[in-house]
């Protein structure tokens, strides 16, 4: 939007400069793309999230918000008719960490975005840049229903910044909802190395680099004239650790066994910091404590294979974690997590079976990472002013025999076809027709 | 060699129980022609497989999915002494049968899969317990057996028998273009792989096609192409029909001292015999067309692609090869040989003709593979590819059993085969379903409602638990 119009009137380099600011700070903009159309999805089972199910219920959608959810809604004159009866409607599902855009090929270098491998310390980075919108993940994954992600760098011990986008768009300026959503670190075994060896040593630069964050806000001029010491990283990265010093985004903090955990919710408290954590396979044996502190974890429900990272993972971790009220975002299994980010509907459904209720299921994909993202307000649920990303399943989202009969995305219906229905065409009859 | 072989291969590579017991012949005995025995004459690493006593079990008003093209409901299964006696409508059994509610449950056969690395890439995952692959040695490492390097004690086992599984074929790893053989094991808590070999299943050769072999080795001296890999293989087959021939000449006329004996060759001239079968990992269609030529020059048919993610491309040429297919549901674009995975594949593969199966390759994946036959089929089903549940079933039971040489003995519910029975508390094509019960060999392994039968392995002893 800002590129193009000022592109043309000549000013490049100042416009890319000034699109990128504007991208960096784009958190809760107004969606870039909204479908002008109206439209009703009528007759279905709806799925607010936000309150209870309604049978027979319409989902109105004016220029890409939802307007009006409810069993009286009155339809205008005009409005294209998506006939829902039978069927099941929820917000699209929102995949809470995938790297979706920044990974096309795992083994492919060149198709690889979502590492800064120069340092282990990259809090200014940024994936939105990265992002590819053309990606064949994309369509492959929200023809499954999935129609936002958090899309997170990965490495070190401080990876960068993560964005939250709709999979619909033909840029990054069309596709993104915020940036940055998230700062991602670790202090899991795969952090180690930063830590010269030790977890102790991860958690001490972790609080090192805080402390010099602090230090650097309170002598700015002084750092530029050159007369502090040696800061723990550039300014640039102790910048951006000053927005989570400041709790305007969330620590996102990969961790696995309960004493790193624990050692997060230390850093967390100590700072101040908005957390939240991923992994967390054994967060079941600290339920009550996170619960208690309102930390939000992104896990996979299917984890349960011991490793010395996590010697007693369960598959009721879910179960426990949101039995005892902590906000459970679930994200897709191993290490298909981008390829397979659909398979987000498998981890709930599984996490229901081992106890988990069915709504938490729900809201772990929909509502709790809007609202562990900070983007609640647009996203997460069905109800008159948020985005409309909407989608009619045949039946339980979670269900294996269900198909996914529509996705709107910011109002605008998608096309159910993605490079893997294509090949599907081509050779359901051989030979194929080239 | 023919004999030598075929002695080799009903002691070691067919585990047979009569080895097990000690008929073979034992170190230092002469032989029949008066010569001191040989190595290879003697029991190989013999399976010590002992079905566990257990009651009679008859399970009543369940849902039956037999795999054998039944799917019974309101129906009756019977075993006994680890044998099925009964399957139907109704069933005669004893008064002295334990009897189990099957109300509102399904039954299945026993789940095998025909791609684990269980005990070789065992859990807890450190260097200490990565013994799956020869890498990077040398690209033809058809000389180690995948059963020397497997860890009965590792965690994922249990967690595998509750997701269903009864019986796992153990590969080598891709790295090399001939990994290993293969040891088919039912999964059962045992001191020693021994006591897993399940009894009479043959061996298997792993071989690995296209990027892995080429970015392992291509730095490395070679291979360094497709056409390196083929090139590979090819030679190896030339070396292994030698020394059949040396060996077959040596056993009939008996003169002079007998053939060098080689580990290696000893499994590639099981595959020219017909006595070890492929388990071939490879994904790209063109590249399977070739491996099916490769048995052609040499005179075998490749058991079962691995992995196959474009096997739905040449469905009718698997068919008319009788090769199967193993394949996930949904994984896909890890890498560029990858990246057309369909969820689709197993059910195109099916519409063909081909014999289609859906493997783990994965100590998670494998504690679900009912969920990955759920997916396949009802993307199948939706795409407008009329394949059943029993299809599905079969996915996972009876088609790999064929692919493990097994199928005359587990896969189906059948009267007279293994009692390798899952009960369901639903219908396993749904995501909130479980395995309640797992009956291996008609031994209750495991009860979900039975702490005393989850069984647990030495790893788990003093970590932290529920309350």
């Amino acid at each position: 939007m800002l590129g193009s119009e000022r592109a043309a009137n000549g000013a490049k380099v100042r416009v890319v400069r000034s699109t990128l600011a504007g991208l960096m700070a784009a958190a809760l903009a107004l969606p870039a793309v909204v479908s002008a159309q109206t439209i009703a999805i009528t007759g279905g089972r709806v799925f607010p999230v936000s309150g209870p199910s309604l049978e027979n219920a319409t989902v109105l959608i004016e220029d890409g918000e939802i307007v009006a959810v409810g069993t009286d809604v009155s339809i205008p004159a005009g409005a294209s008719l998506i006939h829902a009866a039978g069927k099941w409607v929820t917000p699209g599902l929102i995949s809470g960490f995938t790297q979706l855009g920044l990974v096309e090929i795992s083994a492919v270098s060149g198709t690889n975005e979502a590492s800064m491998a120069e340092s282990d310390i990259s809090a200014a980075f940024n994936v939105l840049e990265g992002i590819n919108p053309a990606s064949q993940l994309i369509p492959v994954t929200r023809v499954d229903g999935i129609t936002t992600v958090l899309s997170a760098p990965s490495g070190g011990l401080i990876a960068g910044q993560a964005v939250l986008i709709d999979l619909h768009g033909e840029s990054v300026e069309e596709m993104l909802i915020a940036s940055p959503a998230a700062m991602v670190a670790a202090l899991d075994e795969g952090a180690k190395d930063s830590g010269g060896g030790s977890r102790a040593g991860s958690a001490g630069r972790l609080r090192k680099l805080l402390d010099d964050a602090l230090d650097y806000e309170a002598r700015r001029d002084a750092y530029r004239r050159g007369e502090t010491q040696e800061l723990a990283a550039p300014a640039a990265d102790l910048e951006a650790l000053l927005r989570v010093l400041e709790a305007e985004i969330p620590l996102l903090v990969a961790a696995s066994r309960r004493s790193d955990i624990e050692a997060a919710l230390r850093v967390a408290t100590d700072y101040g910091l908005q957390l939240i954590l991923r992994g967390a396979e054994e967060g079941w044996q600290v339920a009550d404590r996170l619960a208690e502190l309102g930390v939000p974890v992104i896990i996979d429900p299917l984890a349960n294979i011991p490793s010395y990272d996590a010697p007693s993972p369960r598959l009721d971790n879910a179960a426990a974690l949101s039995g005892a009220g902590v906000p459970v975002i679930i994200m897709a299994a191993g290490f298909q997590y981008s390829h397979n980010a659909r398979n987000v509907r498998q981890g709930a459904g599984h996490a229901v079976s081992y106890g988990m209720g069915w709504d938490a299921a729900l809201r772990a994909v929909t509502l709790e990472p809007a609202t562990a993202f900070g983007i609640a307000d647009r996203y997460g649920s069905l109800e008159p002013g948020k985005v409309a990303n909407v989608v009619v399943w045949s039946g339980d989202p979670f269900e294996f025999s269900t198909a996914v009969e529509a996705v709107f995305i910011r109002g605008e219906q998608i096309p159910l076809t993605s490079r893997q229905r294509e090949l599907l065409e081509r050779y359901k009859t051989l030979p194929p027709a080239y | 060699m023919r004999r030598a072989l075929s002695v080799m291969l009903s002691c070691a590579a067919l585990a047979s129980t009569a080895c097990a017991s000690g008929t073979a012949q034992t170190a230092g005995e002469p032989s029949p022609s008066g010569r001191r025995a040989m190595s290879y004459e003697r029991p190989q690493y013999a399976t010590t497989y002992e079905r566990r006593a257990y009651p009679p079990v008859v399970i009543r008003n369940a849902t039956i999915l037999t795999a054998a093209g039944e799917e019974i409901s309101s129906g009756s299964i019977y075993f006994r002494d680890g044998r099925i006696v009964a399957v139907g409508r109704s069933v005669d059994a004893p008064a002295d049968a334990v009897a189990v509610d099957g109300t509102g449950k399904f039954v299945t056969p026993g789940i095998i899969d025909t791609h684990s690395h269980l005990g070789v890439y065992a859990a807890p995952g450190t260097t200490a317990e990565s013994d799956g692959n020869e890498f990077p040695v040398k690209p033809n490492t058809s000389y180690v057996w995948a059963e020397h390097s497997f860890w009965p004690q590792d965690p994922q086992i249990p967690l595998a028998i509750a997701g269903g599984i009864t019986t796992i074929q153990v590969l080598p790893g891709s790295a090399n273009l001939f990994g290993g053989r293969s040891v088919t094991l039912k999964l059962v808590p045992g001191r020693s792989v021994q006591e897993m070999k399940f009894p009479g299943a043959p061996y298997g050769l792993k071989m690995a096609c296209g990027e892995n072999p080429k970015r392992v080795y291509g730095p490395r001296g070679g291979p360094a192409s497709r056409m390196g890999n083929m090139a590979g293989y090819r030679a190896a087959f030339i070396d292994a029909e030698e020394y059949l021939q040396k060996w077959e000449k040596w056993e009939s006329d008996q003169s002079g001292d007998p053939p060098e004996r080689d580990l290696g060759k000893e499994t590639l001239a099981g595959v020219l015999t017909g006595e070890i079968g492929i388990n071939n990992h490879c994904y790209r269609a063109d590249e399977m067309m070739q491996m099916i030529d490769l048995g052609r020059e040499f005179g075998f048919t490749i058991r079962s692609f691995h992995h196959a993610v474009e096997a739905y491309k040449i469905a009718d040429k698997l068919a008319e090869a009788g090769t199967a297919a193993s394949v996930w549901a949904d994984w896909w674009g890890f890498k560029e040989e990858a990246m057309d995975g369909i969820k689709e594949n197993a059910a195109l593969l099916t519409q063909a003709g081909a014999r289609a199966i859906l493997h783990s390759d994965s100590g998670s994946g494998i504690q679900r593979l009912y969920q990955e036959a759920a997916k396949a089929m009802f993307a199948g089903q939706r795409a407008g590819i009329a394949v059943t549940t029993n299809d599905a079933i079969r996915w996972i039971t009876a088609n790999p059993a064929w692919v493990l040489g097994i199928d005359d003995a587990t896969g189906t519910l059948e009267a007279g085969k293994m009692a390798d029975v899952v009960v369901w508390s639903g219908d396993p094509f749904s995501v909130y379903t479980k395995a309640e019960q797992v009956y291996n060999d008609g031994w209750l392994v495991y009860d979900r409602n039975d702490p005393e039968r989850q069984p647990r392995m030495d790893f788990e002893l003093g970590q932290v638990e529920h309350d």
